[in-house]
């Protein structure tokens, strides 16, 4: 028996060009310009991040395009460098916290019962809490890093995933083609596997997206509040809260803070063109 | 047969059975709170003995076990969490290392300046956001609309503590239009406590100085923590406009030659205000979450600056003591939200 005599997949019907939406295009060229800042930072900033440069606290000129910052280090290369940091924090985060989501609202969804009740109880409980407050107690918990802030983000933003997943697979497990794969012998597993994976990766992609910005903003959030990275790392966040040390000198902490607003409106503008795009219920891609 | 009690609860009216069932509902998820609260504080690494005995006493057997007996240390985890809850429910949060006050003290002082700044960012919220999500669907997918989607997506995406950062720097530092830091000025003595928000306060005794400066204080902090709730309400309020905007007797209301402002205000926002209700009181949580960020930076003395003080400090009795506080006024306003919003639509019952 062949695939193409069951009934056929509804992953079929797949993402419409998104390059037709202007936010969404200007939202991805921004997004991969840096990303590929990320990648070639150590080839393109002027200076080094971390030692010294030249005079402290130098406004923005020719040769120091945004100044220097209290340890005479030059914040334009500092922000560069930044962005190794949120980007793949913030990348492994919404990746961890969407697998284990995915995972577990697969889970819920597919059995049912009472362990479709403890995962999703587990899930209100967690929603119950403000997000950056429960991060915050877990880090205080685990002790402040950039690695356990990302651990306490993953526990609190994984709800969010489980019950997208979840509802998406209550709507799937009874459709024909889903169906006709357990009456031919597959088990469980498989079956959520090659069915019902396929048809919910896209509007769980759209909940990456539109997570992701969230992610650098929260990252970021606890870095400031010295939770996250430490210094003297190159974190956007921790170089906010180090300049508004000096509050007078405004260089230090408006351009890491541009540099978070660019990254998350970004993410924004494509998780919302994807969202349009995907969602059927969105009237915009009608009229 | 029904057992009388269960009739008896099915005789009760719809709206207050409903209401009951979320009362329950909302009760059992603070339990949970407590739950979640109790786990963590069992990973701390590092023994909490010698966090609270200091080394030298730490040294000493004796004085170690006698500590653990004290507080139950050496018992299984289910007795503790069952010390743990009843010394909760007698407004025992444990000792803050870092005032060396009763956290219940510590949390009951700092609410109100939460209270105050939540709530009146929340006002600006949905006055400005409904006003731009209905704009927004009435001038669908021309300029106005494509702006304020603009508009809106900058507010959730910009980074909270950056952007009180850049206002303060604007606004008091450069322009001086706001007075600075704090609820007050240094000299001005707070308003009696009647509710404990001062603006409210000054306004109950008439001290009208008072209020005005109040206000000139809590200006810039509440606009900071609006900006994200205001995108979230613009969208949804676009969203359900559209969706009501669609139904027939919209098109109806129009056909008989009502006033645009009618339809739109009476016709169409009606239907729409229970899902903008709902999202209002979910967004309330995350301003809840960004007041940490705002207080940080304008020493509000709110929760907010406790938490993050606590944290900082690794002050762990203090910072579930604000997370609990926190998840319960969550599960209360959201509790209050869905009875408001069975109020308003009456189809929903369950």
């Amino acid at each position: 028996m062949t695939e193409t005599t069951l009934p056929s997949h509804r992953a079929g019907r797949r993402l419409r060009p998104v390059w037709m939406q202007p936010l969404g295009l200007i939202g991805a060229a921004i997004l991969i310009a840096l990303a590929l800042v990320a990648v070639l930072a150590p080839l393109i900033a002027p200076y080094d991040p971390l030692t010294q440069e030249a005079r402290r606290l130098m406004p923005p000129s020719a040769e120091h395009w945004f100044g220097t910052d209290q340890l005479g280090r030059d914040v334009f290369s500092r922000v560069l460098h930044g962005a190794r940091l949120s980007l793949p924090y913030a990348l492994q985060l919404v990746v961890l916290a969407g697998l284990l989501g995915t995972v577990l609202g697969a889970i819920a969804g597919y059995f049912g019962g009472w362990v479709d009740g403890l995962i999703m109880r587990m899930a209100d409980l967690v929603l119950a809490f403000p997000d950056i407050i429960l991060a915050m107690a877990v880090v205080a918990a685990l002790g402040p890093g950039l690695f356990n802030a990302v651990l306490a983000v993953v526990i609190v933003s994984w709800p969010i995933y489980a019950r997208v997943a979840r509802s998406m697979i209550l709507s799937l497990r009874n459709e024909p083609f889903v169906l006709s794969r357990r009456l031919l012998g597959a088990s469980s597993a498989r079956t959520l596997w090659s069915e019902v994976r396929p048809n919910i990766t896209g509007p769980l992609v759209v909940l990456v997206a539109l997570e992701y910005g969230h992610a650098v903003l929260i990252l970021s959030g606890l870095s400031f509040l010295g939770l996250g990275a430490q210094p003297p790392a190159a974190e956007w966040g921790a170089m906010v809260s180090e300049g508004a040390k000096y509050f007078d000198k405004w260089w230090m902490s408006v351009f890491p803070g541009l540099a978070i607003l660019l990254v998350v409106m970004a993410a924004n503008f494509l998780g919302d063109t994807l969202r349009d795009v995907i969602d059927p219920r969105s009237k915009r891609h009608l009229s | 047969m029904m057992s009388p009690l269960k009739s008896g609860w099915y005789r009760l009216p719809g709206l207050l059975r409903y209401a009951l069932q979320r009362l329950g509902m909302g009760a059992v998820l603070c339990v949970g709170v407590t739950f979640v609260s109790f786990a963590l504080t069992q990973v701390v690494p590092g023994d909490p003995v010698t966090a609270n005995l200091g080394e030298r006493a730490a040294a000493d057997p004796e004085i170690v076990a006698l500590y653990r007996e004290r507080y139950g240390l050496d018992k299984p985890l289910p007795a503790q969490y069952a010390r743990y809850l009843t010394r909760l429910l007698q407004g025992d949060l444990g000792i803050s290392q870092q005032t060396h006050r009763p956290v219940a003290t510590d949390l009951a002082t700092y609410m109100s300046a939460t209270l105050e700044l939540a709530i009146v960012a929340m006002v600006l919220a949905m006055a400005a956001g409904m006003a731009l999500g209905i704009v927004a669907a009435v001038w669908r997918d021309g300029w106005p609309d494509q702006v304020i989607r603009v508009v809106s997506l900058a507010g959730v995406s910009v980074p909270t503590f950056w952007l009180a950062l850049v206002c303060l720097y604007l606004f008091f530092f450069k322009f001086n239009l706001s007075p600075g830091v704090g609820r007050l000025g240094p000299g001005t003595p707070a308003p009696e406590a009647l509710t404990g928000l001062y603006t409210l306060d000054a306004a109950l005794r008439g001290q009208w100085g008072l209020l005005r400066e109040a206000l000139s204080y809590i200006a810039l902090p509440a606009l900071v923590l609006a900006t994200y709730t205001t995108g979230i309400v613009t969208r949804f309020t676009r969203a359900a406009m559209l969706d009501s905007l669609g139904h027939d007797y919209v098109r109806a209301a129009r056909a008989k030659g009502l006033p645009a402002h009618t339809v739109i205000l009476r016709h169409a926002l009606r239907p729409a205000l229970a899902a903008i209700i709902t999202v209002s009181g979910m967004a309330f949580g995350r301003m809840l979450a960004g007041a940490v960020l705002v207080e940080s930076v304008y020493s509000w003395p709110g929760l907010g600056l406790y938490a993050y003080r606590s944290a900082l400090t690794l002050d762990l009795q203090a910072i579930m003591g604000v997370s609990l506080i926190i998840a319960v006024i969550y599960i209360l306003v959201n509790l209050a939200v869905d009875i408001l919003y069975a109020v308003i639509d009456p189809r929903i019952r369950y």
